[in-house]
């Protein structure tokens, strides 16, 4: 029960403070992981102890270094070319956090204005979209972006143009179905009434609306790009060999997975690390950014 | 959802499959790369490969080449495979029981295994053990089924080898089958050494698909549970003297069953979807495993082929999810 006589005006910077608060253990846990994911992306170079591609066939398939056959300056091990495992897990970062944040930005944009186009205009270009949408669904995600990615050929831009081809979809319903919410609204009404265009009543009030929602489909979006980079390097049509991936480590850890498991392991965690840290920021900015829950 | 409803969508499903072969046809002839190309021995003749060409139709314009295969395809024939040289539909209706049989198994242990969850948390409902249940859920639901496929293989495969890693079946095993439906009918016909074997096959890959969507199942089974628990007809259940698992069960139960089915039952189209990578990673042989090969053949014709019938099988099971719960639910019953 909240004391309608103690709610008293709140200074903005202590609602932001409390808003923080609310979002709790799960917010900072995933804003952690992400942030750690970044830094590792960024300084690649810096922490890096070997070039990902140095081989050294001296000193192949070595177990990590506090196993007995380890060696010092192979902390995790090395693969079947002897290759360094913790700076080909480095490197792979930079691929996953790339991939992460412009395929799900571009899918965001793509589907938040044919959402929004469809949610407001309704009619004829509702059921287009709609129907758009109904074909995009029966396609198996998986399959789709491999198809889509095999045929553009290896590349960055042909992994991220098969994530935006097959994920716009989860903005475009989430935003048509709370746009068409919105509109029902009083406040949309009233904005109406004082003589607002369509296109300011989108931008002015139904936008600002749809913030905490697409902030959360974002950081959702942006673990999922980060594992259908994944299957696609593990299929082996995702950028080019000589780019370490996780999915692509994977990939050489199932051949030789019985002579040497923590090739597989090790990218395994980082994949899940990632993209439980996204998962989790995108709860935790649920609730902060809930303006229900703001009060 | 209404009678008139399902003869609406019954009326889609025939436009959407049409949208879905033009967009996989266009999609694959507009990009680079020969699948010709693929299937050539080096130093074939500039005259073979036209002959190849022509015989797979590859040389004539695109609009030309889609109504040939629409109109064969409308008779049951969906082309020749180029990289392995038999009918899509009969490559296809081979590997196609293997799928299913994965996924019916991978559906079963999901529904089981979430509705042990569901039960275990509300029986916790209040306590402070019911966040262990909530956050193990929450784990399973995160990582998704490809990525259990890879944990379980390193877990039960490897770590401590107790099941097979790859295949359907011991390639030592000398058992013929009349159908590929190997699991039912060896179970129908009584041979259970061979079912056995089938199943330790089919164990990891079925429990890699099922884990998050016993999750899904377990969390909206008892999010819907504790709703209807708290609802009136519950409450006097209570207040007459009834046990409490005899209100969940009795009471409780179907209610909650509704929600559990609408909502969970569209997300069955993820585990099918899912079958594509986990059949990969298990070297299963299912038609998901079978895609893969094909897109790394540019195989157009069984690529097309494939992505139809899971498309098919999408459109069929929305449809099927819905008639239950149009069945399970009176209210929806007297449209």
């Amino acid at each position: 029960m909240v004391d309608l006589a103690l709610a008293a005006p709140v200074a903005p910077q202590a609602r932001w403070i409390a808003a923080l608060k609310r979002g709790g253990a799960r917010l900072w846990l995933g804003a952690a992981l992400v942030g750690v994911l970044a830094l590792v992306a960024l300084l690649a170079p810096l922490i890096a102890p070997h070039h990902p591609l140095e081989q050294d066939l001296m000193s192949a398939q070595l177990p990590p270094a506090w196993v007995t056959g380890g060696e010092a300056a192979y902390w995790l091990g090395t693969d079947s070319l002897g290759r360094c495992v913790l700076s080909r897990l480095i490197y792979s970062a930079r691929t996953a956090v790339a991939v992460a944040l412009i395929a799900a930005s571009l899918a965001a944009a793509i589907g938040i204005a044919l959402g929004l186009i469809a949610g407001s205009f309704g009619g004829w270009v509702d059921q287009a979209i709609s129907r758009l949408i109904d074909v995009w669904m029966a396609f198996p995600p998986v399959l789709l972006s491999i198809v889509l990615a095999a045929v553009i050929g290896a590349g960055l831009t042909s992994v991220i143009a098969a994530i935006v081809v097959v994920d716009w979809t989860r903005f475009a319903r989430v935003v048509r179905a709370e746009t068409m919410v919105q509109l029902k609204r009083d406040y949309a009404a009233a904005a109406r009434v004082i003589g607002l265009s369509r296109g300011g009543l989108l931008r002015l009030e139904i936008l600002p609306n749809l913030v905490p929602l697409v902030v959360t489909l974002l950081s959702v979006e942006m673990g999922i790009a980060i594992l259908v980079e994944v299957i696609l390097s593990f299929v082996g049509i995702s950028v080019a060999g000589d780019v370490p991936t996780w999915g692509g480590m994977i990939a050489e850890g199932r051949q030789i997975v019985y002579q040497a498991p923590w090739i597989m392991a090790l990218p395994i965690g980082c994949i899940i690390a990632s993209v439980i840290g996204f998962n989790l920021l995108g709860d935790g900015l649920r609730i902060v950014l809930d303006p229900v829950q703001r009060q | 959802m209404r009678w008139g409803e399902v003869v609406r969508r019954l009326l889609l499903i025939p436009p959407t499959l049409f949208g879905v072969a033009v967009i996989v046809f266009v999609l694959l002839r507009v990009v680079p790369g020969d699948p010709i190309a693929m299937m050539i021995p080096p130093g074939a003749s500039p005259e073979d490969i036209l002959r190849l060409r022509v015989f797979y139709g590859l040389d004539q314009p695109m609009l030309q080449q889609f109504v040939t295969w629409l109109g064969q395809a409308l008779t049951g024939d969906f082309g020749r495979s180029i990289s392995v040289h038999r009918s899509v539909f009969a490559l296809v209706l081979a590997r196609l029981p293997a799928t299913l049989e994965l996924a019916l198994l991978a559906t079963l242990i999901a529904i089981v295994l979430g509705l042990i969850i569901a039960m275990i948390g509300i029986h916790l409902r209040g306590r402070r053990a019911e966040w262990v249940v909530d956050g193990g859920v929450g784990v399973l639901l995160a990582i998704p089924d490809f990525l259990w496929a890879l944990i379980l293989l390193l877990l039960f495969g490897v770590l401590i080898p107790l099941l097979p890693i790859s295949g359907r079946i011991d390639p030592q095993l000398d058992v013929t089958f009349r159908s590929n439906f190997y699991l039912l009918e060896s179970l129908l016909t009584g041979r259970f050494d061979v079912a056995n074997a089938l199943l330790h096959h089919m164990i990891l890959p079925s429990l890699a698909l099922a884990l998050p969507f016993a999750a899904l199942v377990a969390r909206i089974l008892k999010t819907s549970l504790a709703e209807a628990e708290d609802q009136d007809y519950a409450q006097i259940a209570r207040a007459r003297g009834f046990s409490r698992p005899k209100i969940l069960l009795s009471e409780v139960f179907p209610n909650a069953l509704i929600p559990t089915v609408a909502l969970g039952g569209v997300q069955v189209t993820l585990l099918l979807g899912g079958t594509v990578l986990v059949e990969r990673i298990f070297s299963y042989e299912g038609i998901g495993n079978m895609a893969i090969d094909a897109v790394i053949n540019r195989d157009f014709p069984l690529i097309q082929g494939l992505v139809l019938t899971f498309a098919v099988l999408f459109i069929a099971l929305n449809l099927v999810v819905d008639l239950v719960v149009t069945l399970l639910d009176p209210r929806l019953r007297h449209g």
